[in-house]
């Protein structure tokens, strides 16, 4: 199968790839998929507490190359977006930036997952800071 | 001499033609281009006399007693289709029983497949660690209603060989008809089907350095007499198992291509075996969590089959795409999306069988090209597993199996 240049590009010089401390304040973690299926992402965000925007992303995956891309992608446009504009990125955004072929559209899915859980992880943190202040 | 890109290391899928048999094959699309079966003019009888040339020499290859006993086919595929096919209906009154192994190829487990859906019941015997059958299994899963067992000379992916001679004895204990798949052992190592006691045998020429497109399935005649149902109805050749016309040049490229095989072999596999061991020890010493699968001391001298953990396969495949060409049995190289089931077969995780890479050499390789494959493997490898989490989590210390994967 001959993969799409911008999945190349992406294989070849993924961005933000790396991790924050998983405890680091505004730090949200997502970890998807299985090894028994050939993927895993984990992908990582880092929101300003003050403006509620996601001011840095990382990711490291291990799976194919779109799997890579995808994972590479969402980091991109993560960044500069708020917790709520994060919330609406679908994996159809991302086969379509990357021409995926139907073969590779579960790898579109597990980044919407892994987004969905890095939020997810960031507002639990959230809310047992919250009311791990209140009961002070 | 410098290297050429990109470099060629997946010769189990396929080989280039040797520019010999090419040459040999030749004058058979044009100024010889007669019907074998025009048994009244000379141009039938030229290509008739090239056919049973080269029948002699695929003959000589494999130790067939007749050249007769061979039939030719389309390639591997359909020869394995009729073997399995031909036996369960022409024995269909004798028994509807098959033993076979779970590390066949795909050309034998669809048609097992498709035998089982038409009530062929069918036992897949498994493999140890070392990707061996043990052969007493074999004898274990034969019921009174057997009548075919089916074992894979070598396998396509990790290239052990089996303890054929051993399985075709208990066959021929039993009264069973014995094939083999030796798609991928034809020409490489020594066969000799009178030697061995195998039945039929399956094997194709573009593995063995000849055109795509040939094989043949070779049918005993004598001690026992083989029979087989044809599935392609026709004009009764190949003894009426096989109808339509010989493809003569590609036969005639079939039987050079043999004949180089049988007069090259020790040497080439010797040749081959040195470089795939410097391959394995260049990538072994170099990189941790990278195992070889396979029996080592029974493996095919041209495949060489590692799993490198925390990586998977496709990636690394992408990585050398450019400038290498490989094989890896993990999900994403096929339309099916599941790992490679020899690996899985093998005991080993199902991350591992995500994980393996399959280099395969041939006569055409050099000592240069996998001086370069080595290394640039190492590179990828190294580069994925820092963007691996599974390698992450694996230096913290962290227990993979342990944690709880949603899988999908």
């Amino acid at each position: 199968m001959a993969y799409s240049d911008k999945v190349v590009d992406h294989y070849n010089n993924p961005r933000n790839v790396g991790s924050f401390g998983k405890d680091t304040p505004g730090v949200g973690t997502g970890l998807v998929g299985a090894p028994e299926c050939g993927d895993v992402m984990k992908l990582q965000i880092k929101v300003n507490l003050e403006t509620g925007v996601i001011e840095d992303a990382r990711f490291k995956t291990f799976g194919c190359g779109s799997a890579i891309a995808s994972s590479s992608l969402a980091t991109e446009w993560l960044k500069g977006k708020t917790i709520d504009e994060a919330a609406k990125i679908k994996n159809t955004d991302i086969v379509n930036e990357l021409k995926l072929p139907p073969v590779k559209i579960h790898c579109s899915v597990l980044a919407e997952d892994a987004i969905k859980a890095a939020l997810a992880d960031y507002k639990d943190k959230q809310a047992s800071v919250t009311t791990g202040a209140a009961s002070k | 001499m410098g290297l050429k890109f990109p470099i060629f290391m997946d010769a189990q899928s396929t080989t280039a033609c040797d520019p010999r048999v090419v040459e040999a094959m030749l004058p058979y699309f044009t100024e010889k281009f007669g019907h074998p079966a025009s048994r009244n003019h000379p141009f039938g009888w030229e290509a008739e006399g090239a056919v049973d040339a080269a029948r002699g020499k695929i003959a000589a290859l494999i130790g067939a007693r007749d050249p007769k006993e061979l039939v030719f086919t389309s390639g591997g595929t359909e020869a394995i289709n009729l073997a399995l096919k031909g036996v369960a209906e022409m024995y269909k009154e004798k028994g509807t029983h098959l033993v076979t192994t779970v590390i066949e190829q795909r050309a034998s487990m669809d048609t097992f497949k498709r035998l089982e859906r038409q009530g062929v019941s069918v036992t897949y015997v498994p493999v140890q660690a070392d990707g061996l059958v043990d052969v007493e299994e074999i004898r274990k899963a034969i019921t009174d209603k057997t009548i075919l067992i089916s074992v894979m000379f070598a396998n396509n992916e990790i290239g052990t060989i089996q303890d054929i001679p051993a399985i075709a004895r208990i066959a021929k204990e039993k009264g069973i008809i014995f094939h083999t798949d030796a798609t991928q052992a034809v020409g490489k190592i020594p066969i000799d089907v009178e030697a061995m006691g195998i039945d039929l045998l399956s094997c194709t020429a573009h593995l063995l350095y000849g055109p795509k497109g040939v094989g043949a399935l070779y049918v005993r005649r004598k001690g026992p007499r083989v029979r087989i149902a044809p599935m392609i109805d026709g004009g009764g050749h190949e003894r009426g198992m096989r109808s339509g016309t010989l493809p003569v040049p590609l036969i005639v490229g079939f039987g050079k291509a043999a004949e180089i095989a049988k007069a090259d072999m020790a040497a080439e596999g010797a040749r081959l075996a040195k470089l795939r061991d410097r391959l394995q020890d260049l990538i072994l010493s170099s990189v941790e969590e990278a195992f070889l699968n396979g029996r080592p001391d029974r493996r095919l001298p041209h495949n060489l089959n590692i799993s490198f953990a925390y990586v998977e396969g496709e990636s690394v495949l992408m990585g050398l795409n450019k400038e290498t060409a490989l094989s890896s049995g993990s999900a994403c190289t096929s339309s099916t999306l599941e790992p490679s089931y020899v690996i899985a077969a093998l005991g080993a995780s199902a991350e591992l069988a995500h994980s393996s890479i399959r280099f395969s050499l041939h006569r055409f390789t050099t000592a240069e090209e996998v001086e370069y494959v080595g290394q640039r493997t190492i590179e990828v490898i190294k580069r994925l597993r820092e963007m691996s989490p599974l390698y992450e989590l694996a230096k913290e210390g962290v227990d993979i199996k342990a944690i709880k994967w949603k899988a999908e």
